[in-house]
């Protein structure tokens, strides 16, 4: 009734000044992220690099779905076995690779800082030293980590072979699936912290009656966490799975600052996509064609990424109920009219 | 009897849980504090002492080393300058993110005007997309207008982020009633007046928790300052961090950890201080589903 009273005070007259509010808004957004987003696109169907002998911009021109060929297909024509593909995939797998014990580990922990029967004091600093990694600058933490795991005389290495696990030191940015789970860990250690202060949100949103009530009915431990705790908390998963993996997508500081070169050592295993697309665009012949059309790549996975997942974790129950709701009150309605009649 | 005994059994039982899961979040508390203990011993040691041992004791050659830096950074840019860069670009983009954020929510919640719906429904629709997917894109065009090597790209979009608008917009729902605008009005208060000295004040929580986030996010921000800046003088933190890891500096660990520090102890008082509504914020903005 709230709601229907407010809207009518939102009188009429005023309702013009509304587009000044948010004009602003809408003005900067078509400059700085509608149009760009046209103009790579636009781009990504031209042809248009910098002639390095003579430091001069060809282009743009069109040239149709010429980009895209060479970005979905290999010179012997193999689909996907391009550049971008693999780098596409490299940020998939690093995003797993943190992703999944980042969720568990977060998901643990909102358990045991909710559980009313073994009651963590300190919780308060938990919570704030494991989420500090979060907001330090990610530039500083990657090189960090590259002198921490620094060969030969990084402290990680000095450890090693003092505690006698290596017998040497070892190259971690020579090996391709060390320096992936570098990268990953590094991920995972910022932001498992993050996660787990949002999931311990959304249990404690969740009313103490049902836990009570299962309880109550008998239910253990593991029962309640995956009958009542789980399902509530997939809106709050799905928020927290598609924010990541959108993220994740894009990933590039860590990589980027990470190994020695920049691009991705050992050979080319951990450069992401967005590592790629920059590299085409800035780097040597300078092919802005080609990168807008990596970009495209990109940002239709970002879009799938982010439907599929709405698709899959849509709450089913939900719907279903909402729909049992509404032919309730239809039939409530149906009563109450007909009541009405019969009173008349 | 037995009742008694299945009691203490059932209090050790919790005692042990409690003792188990204390004991492993101390472990992860200690995983997050390590690699920066290490940076700020490692900053203290000289760079001989750093590449033949290891250790957790701080030495005595902060001072020393800060000065080596302090030396190798002024045959170029003077390192005060990137502070100052970051401190610019992050402090103007607050206010504009905060302000505008603002401005736009209450044009949505005020305002009944043709279009509302579909205003509040595009904002939403775009707050999943990164910058990322356009900046070959907005560094072209901004190369085109003049602009790159210029902080105008870097803080003017600013005044469109849509998850501070979302935010913003519900805390306004529950924190502005419409009535209080219709008291400006009859009082003969212009729309922006209204705007400036009555929703703004009541607005301040939400304000102040968006504007650490925002301060932060820029002061962090790698990716686009990094295709946009080209001269040194104009680079930020992030930017002279990544200078850090060229030929120059390589050869002497002690200056490396001295600069990570630097750029880390901004944002280390700033946590410590505000911990406690950063903390908050990022529950609030979980919840919002």
């Amino acid at each position: 009734m709230a709601k229907t009273a407010n809207k009518k005070q939102k009188t009429v007259e005023y309702g013009r000044y509304g587009y000044f509010f948010i004009a602003p808004f809408f003005i900067i957004f078509a400059v700085f992220q509608l149009w760009p987003l046209i103009y790579t696109i636009g781009l990504a169907f031209c042809e248009q690099y910098t002639d390095t002998m003579f430091n001069t911009v060809v282009g743009p021109t069109f040239n149709g779905v010429e980009n895209f060929k060479t970005v979905f297909m290999s010179r012997d024509g193999v689909l996907f076995d391009t550049y971008t593909f693999h780098s596409l995939w490299n940020t998939v797998i690093m995003w797993l690779m943190n992703f999944v014990p980042q969720i568990l580990l977060a998901l643990l922990l909102a358990v045991w800082f909710t559980d009313t029967r073994v009651k963590m004091k300190a919780q308060g600093a938990y919570k704030m030293l494991t989420f500090m990694p979060n907001i330090i600058t990610a530039a500083t933490i990657s090189v960090l980590f590259y002198s921490l795991f620094n060969y030969p005389n990084g402290p990680i290495n000095q450890v090693l072979v003092s505690m006698g696990i290596l017998d040497e030191p070892f190259r971690f940015f020579n090996d391709k699936w060390a320096t992936r789970g570098i990268i990953s860990f590094i991920n995972f250690w910022m932001w498992y912290g993050n996660t787990m202060i949002v999931l311990t949100a959304g249990v404690l949103g969740i009313s103490p009656s049902l836990f009570e009530a299962a309880r109550v009915d008998g239910a253990n431990s593991g029962q309640i966490f995956r009958q009542v705790t789980l399902p509530l908390l997939r809106p709050i998963m799905l928020f927290t799975l598609v924010n990541s993996a959108i993220g994740g997508l894009q990933m590039y500081d860590i990589p980027k600052l990470l190994t020695t070169s920049g691009y991705g050592d050992p050979d080319y295993t951990t450069r992401t996509i967005t590592m790629y697309m920059r590299e085409l665009a800035f780097t040597g012949a300078k092919q802005m064609g080609k990168a807008s059309a990596t970009s495209v790549v990109l940002f239709v996975v970002t879009l799938i990424v982010s439907l599929v997942m709405f698709y899959i974790m849509r709450d089913k129950d939900a719907i279903k109920e909402k729909k049992q709701i509404k032919a309730a009150q239809k039939a409530l309605a149906e009563k109450q009219a007909a009541a009405g009649k019969g009173a008349n | 009897m037995g009742n008694k005994n299945e009691q203490g059994g059932y209090h050790a039982k919790i005692m042990a849980t409690a003792i188990f899961r204390n004991a492993v979040c101390v472990f992860l508390c200690f995983l997050s504090l390590i690699p920066f203990w290490i940076m700020i011993v490692n900053a203290t040691r000289d760079s001989v002492a750093i590449q033949t041992s290891f250790s957790l004791i701080p030495s005595t050659h902060i001072m020393e080393n800060f000065a080596k830096l302090v030396a190798q950074c002024n045959e170029n840019v003077p390192l005060y300058q990137y502070m100052l860069n970051s401190c610019i670009i992050a402090g103007f983009s607050t206010v504009l993110v905060v302000y505008f954020s603002t401005f736009t929510a209450y044009g949505v919640v005020v305002y009944k005007f043709k279009g509302c719906n579909f205003a509040w429904a595009f904002i939403m629709a775009i707050m999943m997309i990164p910058v990322q997917v356009s900046s070959i894109g907005f560094f072209q065009f901004m190369y085109k207008l003049g602009m790159s090597n210029s902080y105008i790209p870097l803080i003017i979009p600013a005044i469109a982020s849509p998850a501070t608008v979302f935010f913003m917009r519900q805390y306004m729902l529950s924190a502005l009633p419409l009535e209080i605008v219709d008291a400006a009005r009859i009082d003969g208060s212009g729309e922006f007046r209204t705007f400036n000295t009555i929703a703004i004040p009541l607005m301040k929580p939400a304000i102040a928790t968006q504007a650490i986030f925002a301060f932060i996010g820029s002061w962090n921000n790698f990716y686009t300052p990094s295709m946009i800046l080209s001269s040194q003088k104009k680079y930020t933190l992030p930017m002279f961090v990544q200078l850090m890891r060229g030929e120059r500096f390589r050869s002497d660990y002690g200056i490396i950890y001295v600069g990570l520090v630097l750029t880390i102890m901004p944002i280390f008082i700033v946590y410590f201080c505000l911990s406690k509504y950063i903390i908050a914020g990022v529950a609030l903005g979980g919840v919002k589903e």
